[in-house]
């Protein structure tokens, strides 16, 4: 039980994730939930919290709950219901949240991760609960040059979010990194969320606290709820600060978990600190009740095995048959199977029709990945669609195209949108006949009387000279057609 | 004075009246009665008056009439209105005009009804005397120094005083039942969820139900046809066919029905001998028209007020928690000595000091207390339990008898201000009141005698969930042979 800088501590880490569900409209209403819209304008009596307006269900956001229970491997109960979670802010206009209390949609799942210490094991974190709850909104505090004005968008409040709480069963900032990776993946894989952590659609708070061991006993420091933290770097960061913090303060001022209750802390991505947000005097009373407005749902098992079946291959298991199916190396899997459902899709139908899973995942990785990053667009508006990869890269594993003319003619797909035949009309590009080779290496071979000897001499690469100069002449030899022709000659 | 909505049709399809007429003799009425009743908290005259010539104009055009067509009706003043303030007669909402309609007001204006203003109550229908409402009590057409119930007594008050034949009250303890017993009028609380609950201003969400208040069974039958059904923006709204409310009162032959009186509830302390004397004498009534009558109890009735005062609080507590200052309703401008708690929190506070009565205080923090960590258990928990139980009694009770039979009140009107400051006292008046609520089940309120006094005593009758026809069948029959719901106030 050693810290990778020394301490004889361990690190424990639990993670509660907020994940916004990609439903079209509100959990309780009809509004829309897209981003980014000018304030208050995505609002109506329900979600402002009008006086005698009431919520109804969204039944979306129920079947994506189940749909990301079901992807955590939790169960899934045959009742919820709903509960309000009062406290009084101004971005939570009824003076409550609607939330889940003691009976939420999933309970007790796992996750396993890749084992950050030891590339050839895997960890096995635990799921405690996820629960669906409405979003609050957002206060944005203008204290430019003396003001102190407050200006409340309502646009988020009502916007579905699924809180999923892990068992404390992280050991490292490695590990949590780790976890909310496979966790975004296997989300976004399923069309659950976007994850999109600069638009809130991800939000991470972190339990950290630390078991130091004191002449063979184990003693806990105090738990820290560090909140809302915007990306995966931040909580890495986060978990590290604490993690010395908490030693420090440990060997300062002996405080175990026993002396004091859980604070919260904010993270400043800035000064790279925690700082403390609420006094733990202040412990809040939610006064958790069942919310009268909405009857208790019945999630008969039916539904919940429909939604299994629907659910489709999870992301782990698509790297597994990527490799073995296309023989394609573990690594190049997780890579296409990162970039989600859609260009999983495209390699696996530009594999099958190129007949080569290798060039195909290497292409994709290189020339399909680059352009869309530079153009930052996704596959589903890329120019070239997969069968159309596929029969370019089936002509160059067929060498009837070598891979310059082939990224030439790729090039010209992507700008003119052709098909594959009329790019290579376009360019020009035919293909040589035998005899019309034979005439233009026996050309070169007479002007080069000393490659001849040096070839007799032994020299088999001597004829490498000559390919280029063949390139030149005409381009659309192939080099390596050139360069067996040249042998042939050579040796007949 | 035009007191019968079916009266009111009947004029109209004759040609004797036009709705522009009667909606102007209402509001003549109206205001007439206000200095001394003051039922309602807003009155609109135009609207009310243009609504009514369209009635006109589409009854000239040969259009189609909705069944309440040209019929003036009184709106609780705790049910949003787009066109009018909704104010829940609390300082809190005295500017609030909610931007949209409840659901029951939209289809009283789809059944072509006039509605000629909203209905003063007591604040947020927290209270039995319509004592508590920040714009003045209301007080009893039939002796204007008592009151005339609560929390619906503007309702019930502006049909006791026959300016309007029908209104709309809500019923959380009794709301509905206890004014119309109080002003001799007739007063229906629908099977929870049967009405809904859109754009009702919530006290107790699983407590609260909208219900028609008027002189007779035939006219609230008529309004109960119109505001009764799904509402999909309702979630505890029942998705089933309704009744035909109107169409079962033509039979006033109860041979075959069953009817159990609650004897044992009714001859407890502080039930005024009037009242006992009522009940039994409609049980003759019911008798003597063909009903059979069995003795029967509900034996946990000693817990409904205490079970009622810990589950509404609750629910209360929660409900109001939105009337904070920040977004709509009363703020406070009143920032100063702000540094201890910040003006956020200076801002909540003062609001909610200012803006609430004391009566929905009191509620507010006995609901905090019931919610609050370590004692939820001891006694919202509690009441939960016991909730359960009280309807168990309904359901054993109803297994026996097809209704039950007992008073709405302990007493007829007190004097205002005799119980203002005993809580404790004014609780006592939802007596036999709160178990329907508790248990979800319709129950109706039959004007039943006046005491020695001259004030209105009634009787209340029971049913099972769903079986509000049977409550009307049973009372039009009730009415077809007494004529205490024709009496009038001097």
């Amino acid at each position: 039980m050693t810290l990778s800088n020394g301490y004889p501590a361990q690190t424990v880490i639990g993670l509660e994730v907020h994940v916004q569900l990609k439903t079209e409209t509100k959990l309780f209403c009809g509004c829309s939930t897209t981003f980014g819209a000018p304030p208050n304008t995505q609002v109506c009596p329900v979600c402002l919290g009008l006086p005698g307006a009431l919520p109804v269900m969204n039944d979306a956001a129920i079947e994506l709950s189940i749909r990301a229970g079901l992807a955590i491997d939790c169960s899934i109960p045959p009742m919820t219901k709903w509960d309000r979670k009062q406290y009084f802010y101004p971005d939570l206009p009824k003076g409550y949240q609607i939330s889940q209390f003691d009976l939420p949609i999933c309970a007790d799942g796992f996750i396993e991760i890749p084992d950050p210490a030891d590339p050839d094991s895997t960890r096995h974190i635990g799921i405690l609960r996820a629960h669906l709850e409405e979003d609050a909104g957002k206060s944005m505090h203008d204290e430019a040059a003396g003001r102190s004005d407050t200006r409340i968008d309502l646009n988020r409040c009502g916007t579905p979010l699924l809180e999923i709480v892990s068992q404390p069963d992280m050991r490292s900032s490695a590990e949590a990194k780790a976890y909310l990776q496979e966790l975004k993946l296997r989300m976004t894989h399923l069309g659950i969320s976007d994850c999109e952590m600069q638009e809130g659609s991800l939000r991470v708070d972190a339990n950290v606290n630390l078991h130091i061991e004191v002449d063979g006993k184990k003693i806990a420091t105090p738990i820290v709820e560090v909140k809302n933290m915007n990306s995966f770097r931040a909580v890495e960061r986060a978990i590290e600060h604490e993690v010395d913090r908490q030693y420090d303060l440990w060997e300062e001022t002996g405080k175990t978990i026993d002396d004091e209750s859980k604070t919260t802390r904010g993270w400043d991505d800035n000064a790279g600190i925690t700082f403390l947000q609420r006094e733990k005097e202040e412990s809040a009373d939610y006064r958790y009740f069942p919310d009268p407005d909405l009857l208790p749902i019945r999630l008969p098992i039916e539904r919940v095995e429909a939604a299994r079946a629907n659910l489709g291959e999870l992301p782990g298991a698509i790297r597994i048959r990527l490799a073995q199916q296309y023989g394609i190396k573990p690594y190049d899997a997780d890579v296409i199977v990162n970039q989600g459902p859609d260009l999983i899709a495209y390699f696996e139908s530009a594999a099958t029709g190129s007949g080569d899973g290798k060039r195909t995942s290497s292409w994709i990785q290189q020339d399909v990945m680059r352009t869309l990053k530079d153009r930052d667009i996704g596959i589903g508006e890329f120019p070239v669609d997969a069968d159309s990869l596929g029969k370019l890269l089936e002509k160059v594993a067929s060498g009837e195209l070598d891979n310059a003319r082939a990224r030439d003619v790729f090039a010209h797909m992507i700008e003119t949108g052709q098909s594959v035949e009329a790019a290579i009309t376009a360019l020009g590009i035919e293909s040589v006949d035998n005899s019309e080779l034979e005439t233009l290496c026996q050309e070169l071979l007479d002007a080069n009387p000393q490659v001849a000897e040096d070839f007799k001499a032994g020299k088999q690469q001597a004829v490498g000279s000559l390919i280029g100069q063949a390139k030149k002449k005409n381009p659309n030899a192939n080099p390596q057609q050139v360069r067996e022709t040249l042998i042939k000659l050579l040796q007949g | 004075m035009l007191d019968s909505a079916l009266e009111i049709l009947r004029l109209q399809s004759a040609g004797e009246a036009t709705a522009v007429e009667i909606a102007g003799a209402a509001l003549d009425a109206i205001e007439a009665s206000q200095p001394t009743i003051n039922a309602f908290t807003h009155v609109d005259r135009e609207a009310a008056l243009s609504a009514a010539a369209a009635v006109d104009a589409k009854r000239a055009a040969g259009g189609r009439l909705g069944p309440l067509a040209g019929v003036p009706v009184a709106v609780k003043d705790v049910l949003c209105t787009r066109d009018m303030p909704t104010t829940c007669s609390s300082r809190m909402l005295k500017n609030f005009r909610p931007p949209y309609d409840a659901g029951v007001v939209e289809r009283l204006r789809a059944a072509d009804a006039v509605i000629v203003g909203k209905t003063n109550m007591d604040e947020f229908a927290m209270g039995a005397s319509t004592e508590n409402s920040a714009f003045g009590v209301t007080r009893n057409p039939w002796d204007t120094t008592r009151i005339p119930g609560g929390s619906s007594g503007g309702a019930a008050a502006c049909v006791a005083a026959g300016t309007v034949p029908l209104s709309i009250g809500t019923d959380t303890g009794g709301s509905i039942r206890q004014p119309a017993a109080m002003c001799g009028v007739t007063g229906l609380k629908p099977t929870y969820g049967r009405v809904s609950r859109y754009g009702l201003i919530a006290f107790a969400s699983s407590l609260d139900q909208v219900g028609p208040i008027g002189w007779s069974v035939p006219d609230v039958a008529l309004m109960m046809q119109t505001i009764a059904g799904y509402d999909a923006r309702d979630s505890t709204s029942l998705n089933l066919d309704i009744s035909h409310y109107t169409e079962v009162l033509s039979s006033h032959d109860l041979r075959g029905l069953k009817i159990g009186i609650l004897r044992e509830s009714m001859d407890r302390d502080g039930v005024d001998d009037s009242v006992r004397q009522a009940t039994l004498d409609a049980a003759d009534v019911f008798q003597s028209i063909g009903a059979e009558m069995v003795e029967i109890d509900l034996p946990h009735n000693d817990y409904w007020v205490p079970t009622y005062y810990v589950i509404a609080p609750c629910e209360a507590s929660s409900n109001l928690s939105r009337y904070d200052g920040a977004h709509y309703g009363h703020r406070t401008s009143d920032l100063s000595d702000s540094d201890k708690l910040g003006p956020l929190v200076t801002t909540y506070c003062r609001s909610r000091a200012e803006g609430f009565g004391d009566e929905v205080k009191r509620r507010i923090m006995v609901g905090t207390y019931a919610l609050s960590e370590g004692y939820a258990d001891q006694y919202y928990s509690q009441a939960l339990k016991v909730r359960r139980l009280i309807k168990g009694d309904y359901d054993a009770a109803f297994s026996q008898v097809d209704l039950l039979l007992g008073p709405v009140t302990p007493t007829p009107a007190f004097p205002l201000g005799q119980k203002v400051d005993d809580p404790i006292q004014m609780y006592l008046c939802d007596l036999f009141t709160v178990g329907a609520n508790l248990a979800g089940v319709p129950a109706i309120s039959l004007p039943a005698g006046l005491d020695a006094s001259g004030l209105p005593v009634a009787v209340q009758l029971q049913a099972p969930v769903l079986e509000e026809s049977r409550l009307l069948f049973a009372g039009a029959a009730f009415q077809s042979v007494t004529d205490h719901h024709k009496r009038r106030p001097s």
